[in-house]
């Protein structure tokens, strides 16, 4: 439902989206990660129609946000990055400004900012002026104006940015909620975010897309994805790293930690291994024939923070050395 | 259809948010103090000895010159400073929509601050027998100049963010508006200019126009000059707010 084809925005020399192009369909919750000012807000704005795009294509339920940018909007719940409202007006009063202005009236309006109202948990403080709430609040508030015509696209800058722990589970399990009726893109600093509420994530750095998947096609890529890491007690460390390395789905073995008689050692597979299931059996196979004894043995799974780490740190560094 | 309801609703919410706040009472009060001021002290209501509103309209412009930009000032950079700015334009409302609706509902709060004058009318009607068609006459033209400054104030506060500069930014180019049509600075530009030029300049002041208004005659030439100006201030403002947006 959201098509975004070469996105590019320039802001004078520098290239703040750098060529995007995407999907997201009906059902999929698609996760923006990346580091800030990498161009997550950037493409946001572009796909909600806020800033035109210098060059690329945007189109939203089948209608180009620049040539029919009017039939886009209507199809599209927004909340924009610091979540702004008119501080003056009251949670209510701004709810019923904004379906209005969506073309809700009578029994529409009510049962959508009812609706909105509810899902925002906002039903204790209707009245109040937006500007005496905690910050926690007006987030809510601006989430609901962004939900109160029942959008089929969701757009959300940050939607958990500022929020206590509970709220922030509130907001991810409303938002996997409404996923499966909607398309939704939110963007995120909190890996674990991602995990919990996506379908997919893409994480973009300096304006480039460098990764497109699903969570766990993202965490297959981070370096310890697979790895199995198990204690074992009986001989020395060196002894145990020897037998190991030997094995021939094993690309590379590390001890992590080594108080006789236990040692801690970390397995990796061979690139060709998928899991990290086969490698543990024949582990526990070698540690048998050994007569090593295992205390623990456990299979990895790749973290998004890894992944994370891997894809976006690396250029940084060497940017900064040039600036230095 | 759809376009008038929207602007309509952008309106409704503006025209609250000036009520919402304290500085819509304190803008009435000033004004309605400054315009009896004005009228009776400085204008000299009684002294002049006539049955109209003369001694009002006369200082018209000059209250204008300070309360309109205060009024206007906020428009768009409030909606700046706030990130509103976000908000509104990424619901499905044209930007003229969003520029026009909140013109409009600064327009209206002029229009009821004005409309609070209206014991001077009883007054004049009580003492004397005005003729109310001039009264009238008056009362559109001050209506258009302050759209017409207004629509300036729109201009400028979509410039910046910082509502002081808004409100200096638009309180001199309305000067500037008025100055060139002023008598003193006509008398002495036509000590050195040619008559046609002093003419063509003093053709762009809002009180060669003004001018018609008070004598309570409405010639069609000062309606279109009015109505120029708000037209290609607001259509200015809508370039302004485009180019932000392009970055």
């Amino acid at each position: 439902m959201i098509k975004v084809q070469n996105l590019t925005k320039s802001f004078g020399p520098k290239k703040a989206v750098d060529d995007a192009s995407f999907e997201v369909g009906k059902g999929e919750v698609l996760g923006f990660l990346g580091p800030n000012g990498a161009g997550k807000s950037t493409t946001m704005r572009m796909i909600t129609g806020f800033i035109p795009p210098t060059a690329g294509k945007v189109s939203v339920c089948g209608f180009d946000i620049i040539d029919n940018p009017l039939e886009a909007k209507r199809r599209i719940g927004y909340l924009p990055e610091a979540a702004p409202s008119y501080q003056e007006m009251s949670v209510i009063a701004f709810l019923n400004f904004t379906a209005e202005i969506r073309g809700l009236r009578g029994d529409g309006l009510r049962r959508g900012v009812g609706r909105a109202i509810e899902a925002c948990s906002l039903q204790s403080v209707l009245n109040q002026s937006i500007e005496t709430l905690s910050k926690g609040f007006r987030h809510r508030t601006c989430l609901a104006q962004s939900i109160v015509h029942d959008p089929e696209v969701l757009i959300l800058d940050e939607p958990t940015d500022g929020l206590d722990p509970n709220q922030k589970h509130e907001i991810r399990s409303l938002i996997k909620q409404m996923g499966a009726s909607k398309a939704i893109i939110f963007s995120t600093h909190i890996l674990e975010e991602v995990e919990a509420a996506c379908t997919r994530a893409i994480i973009i750095d300096r304006g480039r897309i460098v990764a497109n998947g699903t969570p766990d096609e993202l965490k297959a890529r981070a370096d310890n994805a697979g790895a199995v890491s198990m204690v074992l007690s009986g001989p020395t460390s060196e002894t145990i790293n020897g037998k190991i390395c030997l094995m021939d789905t094993v690309r590379k073995s590390e001890v992590l930690e080594s108080q006789p008689p236990h040692t801690l050692v970390r397995v990796y597979p061979d690139k060709s291994a998928t899991d990290g299931f086969a490698l543990a059996g024949a582990l526990a196979e070698l540690a048998v024939r050994e007569g090593w004894k295992i205390e623990q043995l456990q299979t990895e799974e790749g973290k998004l923070d890894d992944v994370f780490r891997s894809i976006t740190l690396p250029d940084t560094h060497i940017e900064n050395k040039k600036a230095a | 259809m759809a376009n008038w309801s929207v602007i309509n609703t952008i309106a409704k919410r503006e025209l609250a948010a000036y009520f919402q706040s304290p500085v819509a009472y304190v803008f009435l009060v000033v004004f309605l103090l400054l315009a009896g001021f004005f009228t009776f002290s400085l204008g000299g209501f009684f002294e002049l000895g006539e049955a109209s509103l003369n001694a009002f309209f006369n200082w018209v412009p000059w209250l204008f010159l300070f309360l309109v930009p205060a009024v206007g000032m906020r428009l768009w950079s409030e909606e700046r400073r706030q990130g509103t700015m976000e908000l509104l334009l990424t619901l499905p409302v044209a930007t003229w929509q969003a520029i026009v609706g909140k013109f409009l509902a600064s327009w209206l709060f002029l229009a009821i601050a004005l409309a609070l004058t209206f014991p001077l009318v009883i007054t004049v009607n009580w003492l004397g027998d005005p003729d109310n068609g001039v009264i009238l006459a008056g009362y559109v033209g001050s209506f258009l100049l302050a759209g017409s400054f207004l629509s300036v104030a729109s201009l400028t506060s979509a410039l910046t963010r910082n509502q002081v500069i808004a409100f200096i930014l638009a309180l001199v180019l309305c000067l500037l508006l008025i100055l060139v049509g002023f008598a003193p600075v006509t008398s002495l530009l036509a000590r050195w200019a040619a008559p046609w030029v002093v003419q063509g300049v003093a053709d762009f002041s809002v009180l060669t126009h003004f001018d018609g208004f008070q004598k309570g005659v409405l010639d069609s030439r000062d309606l279109i000059f009015f109505f120029s100006i708000m037209a290609f201030a607001l259509f200015t403002t809508g370039v302004v707010i485009r180019s932000h947006r392009a970055g």
